[in-house]
């Protein structure tokens, strides 16, 4: 132990000016002087995954843009801790992680409305927290919404593939999603400090609240008779279970096509409703892929992209077409 | 034959549909023209246009901003100039060494009613390009295959086909980047890697690229 600051045995003292205060001595390993800057996975929760901005560009090698599910929120945790817009956080899927801090740091939970305890204390999110070497912190449930996301000033420093920190669950590129015992490195922070650190928060749907998200009729609207573009705008869909980062698949109302016309292959888009023969229509979300052969009756306004990512199985969604 | 004069964008495309607010597509007649307005963008970008997805009768153009003038856009794509059909010796392309012992060889020459060596001949013969990316990463869609080699896919897809598997399926051959599910037809395989996450570009088959498959001795 050679730095000079802490070098001067112990106990070591700081002198305030009103009399000397003893402050105890912590382990170079705690303070994260000897190890690597990161935090230990102590439960990895349902589906937790590595997401930054996603790999944009690559569309035409066939590799989806993928990145987080809901980017404003991962955006707002990035700036209420002072990273840049390109650092890569935790997506929660359903929340139940826990994780330890091999050094002191800020963090921000946005996104899905989980409670979060800091060595079982409840803290709060949509704000920054700061956190010491040794402290656990553990997200629970979330109340409304689905997706959250946890950033760590300095940013989740796994090694980036194709410039991108992101799991792409469909085409398997990036770190694999989180699991119980790893270690996660974590970025110096050379931003700078964070400027907000209250935010407000979105509006999020509870598990029991009907979603309306805004489309735009097209591409292949014409690919439709006109009573399945009457179902698509008026009646209630539901989010089943077979939802993923790849798309929300939706029951309900069948949009069926009048003919068995195949579409040649096209580029798709987030917020894309492609709909299989079966009439069961899927809404792509981050992990789209890069091309599809079903028509696309609609595509979700990217502005209410985000807010179908935050939608839970059982979920009632309605379509409103808007111009 | 002179050679083709150079046309704009407005000669090939037939329509431009909406996709959402950040994207529009546009429809043109072939897998050629699809390549060609590529070609053309690629050498002179749209103003906004943030990406370009090639795919079958159709490219589709992303932008970043959903307060893009899309009639503005449309008019500056009209006026593109669009290079003429590129002569099929264009480019020495990139060979892929197959060894044919695909376990779908023998139905393929069933399906086509030719013996497994002449499938092998025809399929080595053609100068391949890659039309569009699709499918997974790096999965090159290639076109200019010998038509007699045109099968359905299976009726149903293998869990798992190999990477390097050489395969046909409709007016497609292609190589799997990485191992997959999959419902081509398997030829064969190459040991040339089509994909690599660490190499610049990762894949080997980009759109435009040309290819020529050659057998190597099982």
């Amino acid at each position: 132990m050679t730095a000079p600051e802490f070098g001067r045995g112990s106990p070591t003292t700081e002198d305030t000016g009103e009399g000397a205060v003893p402050v105890p001595r912590v382990p170079a390993s705690r303070r994260g002087e000897t190890e690597a800057a990161g935090f230990d996975v102590l439960v990895a929760g349902p589906l937790t995954t590595v997401q930054d901005q996603g790999r944009p560009g690559y569309a035409a090698m066939g590799v989806p843009r993928s990145g987080a599910a809901d980017p404003p929120s991962l955006e707002l945790a990035n700036r209420l801790v002072g990273n840049p817009g390109s650092a890569a956080a935790l997506e929660l899927t359903f929340g139940g992680l826990a994780v330890r801090f091999r050094q002191a740091g800020l963090v921000a939970l946005t996104g899905a409305s989980c409670p979060m305890w800091l060595d079982g204390r409840p803290v709060g999110i949509h704000c920054a927290v700061p956190v010491l070497a040794g402290q656990v912190l553990r997200v629970g449930a979330p109340v409304a919404g689905l997706r959250a996301y946890l950033a760590v000033r300095g940013g989740v420093a796994v090694e980036p593939v194709l410039g991108s920190r992101s799991t792409d669950l469909l085409s398997g590129l990036g770190p694999p999603p989180l699991s119980t015992g790893q270690v996660l490195p974590v970025g110096s922070a050379g931003g700078s400090w964070p400027a907000d650190v209250v935010a407000p928060v979105r509006w999020l749907p509870s598990p029991a609240d009907l979603v309306v998200l805004r489309v735009r009729l097209g591409p292949r609207d014409d690919w439709f008779p006109p009573e399945a573009l009457t179902r698509l705008a008026h009646e209630e869909f539901r989010v089943t279970g077979e939802s993923d980062r790849v798309g929300m698949r939706l029951s309900g109302p069948e949009l069926r096509r009048s003919d068995g016309r195949e579409l040649p292959s096209e580029g798709m888009v987030a917020g894309a409703v492609q709909v299989p023969p079966d009439g069961h229509p899927v809404l792509f979300l981050a992990d789209h892929p890069v091309t599809g052969g079903y028509p696309v009756v609609a595509v979700v306004v990217s502005e209410d992209v985000p807010l179908a990512a935050q939608c839970v199985p059982g979920q009632r969604v309605r379509f409103r077409p808007v111009r | 034959m002179p050679p083709s004069p150079t046309s704009t964008a407005r000669d090939l495309v037939r329509a431009t549909r909406a996709v959402g607010d950040r994207a529009f597509l546009v429809e043109v007649d072939s897998l050629d023209e699809v390549e060609r307005l590529r070609r053309a963008l690629a050498d002179r970008p749209l103003t906004g246009v943030t990406e370009y997805v090639p795919a079958a009768r159709t490219l589709l153009l992303r932008y970043a901003d959903a307060g893009t003038d899309r009639a503005a856009l449309l008019s500056e794509l009209d006026e593109i100039e669009v290079p003429a059909p590129s002569p099929a010796s264009e480019g020495e392309g990139l060979r892929v060494p197959v060894r044919y012992d695909g376990a779908d060889l023998d139905e393929v020459a069933e399906l086509t009613g030719l013996t497994s060596a002449e499938v092998v001949a025809r399929h080595t013969a053609a100068r391949y390009r890659v039309a569009f990316c699709g499918f997974a990463p790096g999965f090159g869609y290639l076109i200019g295959g010998d038509p007699v080699l045109r099968v359905p896919r299976l009726p149903s897809p293998r869990v798992r086909v190999p990477a390097g598997a050489v395969a046909v399926a409709d007016e497609f051959s292609a190589v799997y980047p990485r191992e997959s599910p999959g419902g081509w037809r398997l030829l064969g395989h190459t040991q040339l890697p089509l994909w690599d996450a660490r190499r610049d570009p990762p894949a080997l088959l980009t759109p435009g690229t040309v290819v020529r498959f050659e057998e190597v001795a099982s």
